[in-house]
């Protein structure tokens, strides 16, 4: 029992130091920049709970929700064939090197240039920038299946479906799992940017706005704000994660003991 | 909370997709004709591009033709003014890298190196993460001004914690039989850390290098667009607002462009360490 | 009128590479198999024996010659055939149970879900794994894992049933207990079984005929029928004098092959020397 206490106790014992300390340290401050921990706090009770949620949390969230199941979908669709077929992915490698390594801020400025301003820009740039990750990670996972399980689908004739929706998906599963988890920093990234850059509502206009009207403690509201909805996503990431990975854990447990 | 064994498949396997993405087919019979397949590809992509929009399929006013962004970049290359701008981005993407270099490299060793102080450090790291460091963008702005510190430390500040988790996991990812061998031959902690510790830790934090150096492309560029603070991303930004598309498209894909040479200068360097790395993370990974 | 072999090779050849990079792997290769027999193969180590098994089950094309599996012809996927591998960890799947894994071969076969189910709880009832249906094959052990390629093979209801020195990756005591355990099931069933291994006590102790292979290029150098009566007793048979001569006989055709002492089977003291038939 003490065991388990003291391994919480470590786990919180900076954190709770740390804001305890932030509190206590900046109470009298008089720094426009840095105001009272209490102030902030004040703040964010007054915008996030729960007034501005509609007009501003969710519709960061959708179009974050929504630029990263696209991404998703067209990296492990596009992954997968890419991963099958050699031809294609030898032919097609340059230009997905190329377009990857387009910095993501310009990518949102090819979008305006192309689709003009509004959600529709901003979902398309974010979509765009987190399929790279997983797009790259799915071709990496479909080609390193162990090739006796697709020799022993040969041998016991299961059609191309069976093929890849048992045994292609579920191991490249790991690896598509790895590029989701980048994707998702990078669908926030861009979502912020993209709503400082070219927004009129969310998380990321929000944080410029307050700045531009000096509305300091409103600032850090939002900043706060964005750090527990990427903490929150990222939790709930992992959580599905292991669920959907459990054999994988179990599996390579058993393979480190040989 | 990152699962160290999926790290180090992530690490291996990446370097896997390096290899494809440089150098296209294994050697299999008929090497000429498959190194020819990606250059008559990208050339068709975008002849059937240029015909698309000569066609008028493509508007030409959202998209200009691949010519016309062609020999506007082609200007571009020949003004100094654009070498510049892409010095000013490349001055705000070593400092911040420098920094963040010299702030997390030792962190991360300190850090992986104590396994009580990797756990009083864990929830306040894995809090701080996920915030995207231009959320910090306004209060910087109002603490250092507009100007180069600015950018430095936005890219100093997102390169941190890419470069901490590799520095600590490749601390971390040491064999311990490796230490255990070297402490049988009476080897200090110290010249255990520079002799075992330091050199097996190094592919991961080439590794980390490497992510940081496009991250903090990623941030140069994002903060000359957002601030206005000069660089390829202000001009992108400048040609964007008026409207002059192929400038625009010329600038983004110089952009790329950078973005590839810094790309293939960072896979080399993470390649070369990786090849006298000692053979364990090989046999683990496959 | 002639009865269908269960499996014919004929002059069955695979060259690797071409020009003077060529390997030939195997050459002119020509056996039949009868239908419910148990073939064993072996041979030198390095002789083609896993070569020969991928051009058996459609994996690998051959060069010339032709395989058939009941009068037709083997080409890509034959019906009917299953193979299971030596390394049994690189085939059942990590993420399914061991239920999963052993239907899995019945989606091909488009078979409706109660009988894949039943299929599925014979064949593990026939290797002894009733009750682990719902494990993964990560938490059994080894040989447990090999009893479950088999079921999954069991469970296809195949003509032919290929095994690739399946045994090799346990130890000594599990091997035995699956020797008898592919006896039982030839038994039962009456599957027509070709058996690769490089263990020679083990292919005498298991087969009705053996192929005894050449070095590379490989072709069948003899066919040595096993008379010892069946059902076979690990302790019994073995003791019997038929299964020395017999066992003598194929080490030195192997010895005689390499010229030199083959995979640690070293011939007993007392025994005659090489290339002499013992009299009856």
């Amino acid at each position: 029992m003490t065991r388990r206490l003291r391994a919480i106790l470590l786990e919180l014992w900076l954190p709770v130091l740390g804001i305890a300390l932030w509190w206590v340290l900046s109470d009298d401050s008089t720094s426009p920049f840095f105001p009272p921990l209490r102030r902030i706090v004040e703040a964010f009770r007054d915008n996030w709970l729960f007034a501005r949620i509609d007009t501003d949390l969710v519709p960061s969230l959708t179009r974050f929700v929504e630029g990263f199941l696209i991404a998703t979908v067209v990296g492990v669709l596009l992954g997968l064939a890419l991963g099958l077929w050699p031809l294609a992915r030898r032919a097609l490698a340059p230009s997905i090197d190329f377009l990857r390594s387009i910095p993501a801020p310009a990518l949102i400025s090819v979008m305006i240039l192309l689709i003009g301003f509004g959600d529709g820009m901003k979902v398309a740039a974010i979509a765009l920038a987190s399929t790279f990750p997983i797009l790259l990670n799915t071709i990496d996972g479909v080609r390193g299946v162990e090739p006796q399980q697709l020799d022993m689908a040969r041998v016991y004739k299961l059609g191309y479906w069976h093929r890849i929706t048992r045994i292609v998906l579920p191991a490249a599963s790991p690896q598509i799992f790895a590029g989701m988890r980048v994707a998702l920093a990078v669908a926030l990234l861009v979502m912020a940017f993209s709503e400082m850059f070219a927004g009129t509502n969310g998380l990321g206009f929000f944080i410029v706005f307050a700045q531009e009207t000096y509305r300091i403690p409103d600032m850090w509201a939002g900043i706060v704000m964005l750090g527990i909805v990427g903490y929150a996503v990222n939790l709930c990431f992992l959580a599905f994660e292991r669920r959907i990975l459990r054999w994988h854990r179990g599996w390579r447990a058993t393979a480190q003991e040989r | 909370m990152t699962d160290l064994s999926t790290q180090a498949t992530t690490v291996e396997s990446h370097s896997r997709t390096i290899r494809w993405l440089r150098h296209g087919a294994p050697a299999a019979a008929g090497r000429g004709l498959s190194a020819l397949t990606p250059v008559l590809a990208t050339v068709a992509i975008v002849a059937g591009l240029q015909l698309l929009v000569a066609t008028g399929a493509i508007d030409e006013r959202v998209f200009p033709r691949p010519t016309s962004i062609g020999s506007e970049l082609w200007d571009h290359v020949q003004q100094g003014s654009f070498w510049e701008s892409v010095l000013r981005t490349l001055e705000g993407w070593a400092l911040g890298l420098g920094l963040a270099i010299v702030v997390a490299v030792p962190l991360g060793i300190a850090i992986g190196s104590s396994s009580s102080a990797y756990r009083s450090v864990r929830f306040v790291v894995d809090f701080v993460r996920p915030i995207p460091s231009i959320a910090l963008l306004p209060l910087f702005i109002l603490l250092f001004g507009i100007g180069m510190s600015l950018k430095t430390y936005i890219v100093a500040l997102g390169c941190f914690f890419p470069l901490f988790f590799q520095t600590m996991y490749g601390v971390q990812s040491v064999d311990p039989i490796t230490l255990e061998t070297a402490r049988a031959y009476r080897l200090g902690p110290v010249m255990r850390f520079v002799f075992v510790s330091l050199p097996g830790a190094t592919p991961m934090i080439a590794t980390g290098l490497r992510i940081s150096a496009s991250i903090a492309l990623l941030l140069a560029v994002g903060t000359e667009m957002v601030v206005g603070v000069p660089g390829i991303g202000y001009d992108i930004y400048r040609a964007q607002y008026a409207g002059e598309r192929p400038a625009a498209f010329a600038l983004i894909a110089a952009s790329g462009v950078l973005g590839i040479l810094m790309a293939i200068g960072f896979n080399r360097l993470e390649r070369v360490t990786l090849r006298w790395h000692p053979s364990q993370r090989r046999e683990s990974g496959e | 009128m002639q009865s269908v072999h269960a499996l014919e090779v004929r002059a069955l050849s695979k060259t690797y590479g071409t020009g003077d990079r060529a390997v030939r792997a195997i050459d002119d290769l020509t056996f039949e198999v009868e239908p419910g027999e148990f073939l064993c193969i072996v041979g030198p180590s390095g002789c083609g024996k896993t070569t020969l098994l991928k051009c058996l089950s459609g994996l690998l094309r051959p060069t010339s010659g032709a395989a058939y599996l009941e009068g037709t012809l083997i080409e890509r996927s034959p019906d009917g055939l299953a193979l299971v591998f030596q390394e049994y960890s690189r085939s059942l799947l990590p993420w399914m149970t061991v239920g999963a894994n052993v239907r899995l071969p019945l989606l091909g076969r488009r078979v409706r879900r109660s009988e894949r189910r039943s299929r599925a709880a014979e064949a593990l009832d026939a290797v002894g794994l009733t009750g682990f249906e719902d494990k993964h094959p990560w938490q059994l052990s080894g040989g447990m894992q090999q009893r479950v390629a088999i079921a999954r093979a069991l469970a296809y209801q195949p003509h032919l049933l290929l095994m690739d020195e399946p045994f090799a990756s346990v130890d000594a005591q599990t091997r035995a207990d699956l020797e008898d355990l592919v006896l039982d099931v030839h038994e039962r069933f009456g599957i027509t079984v070709v058996f690769v291994t490089h263990d020679i006590d083990e292919s005498v102790y298991l087969a009705d005929r053996i192929v005894v292979l050449t070095h590379r290029p490989t072709t069948v150098e003899e066919i040595v029928t096993v008379s010892l009566p069946r059902p076979r007793d690990q302790i019994a048979t073995k003791e019997l004098p038929e299964f020395m001569e017999i066992r003598g006989r194929v080490i030195r055709l192997i010895k005689g092959e390499t010229g030199e002492s083959d995979e640690g089977d070293d011939i007993p003291a007392g025994v005659v020397a090489a290339h002499e038939e013992v009299p009856e």
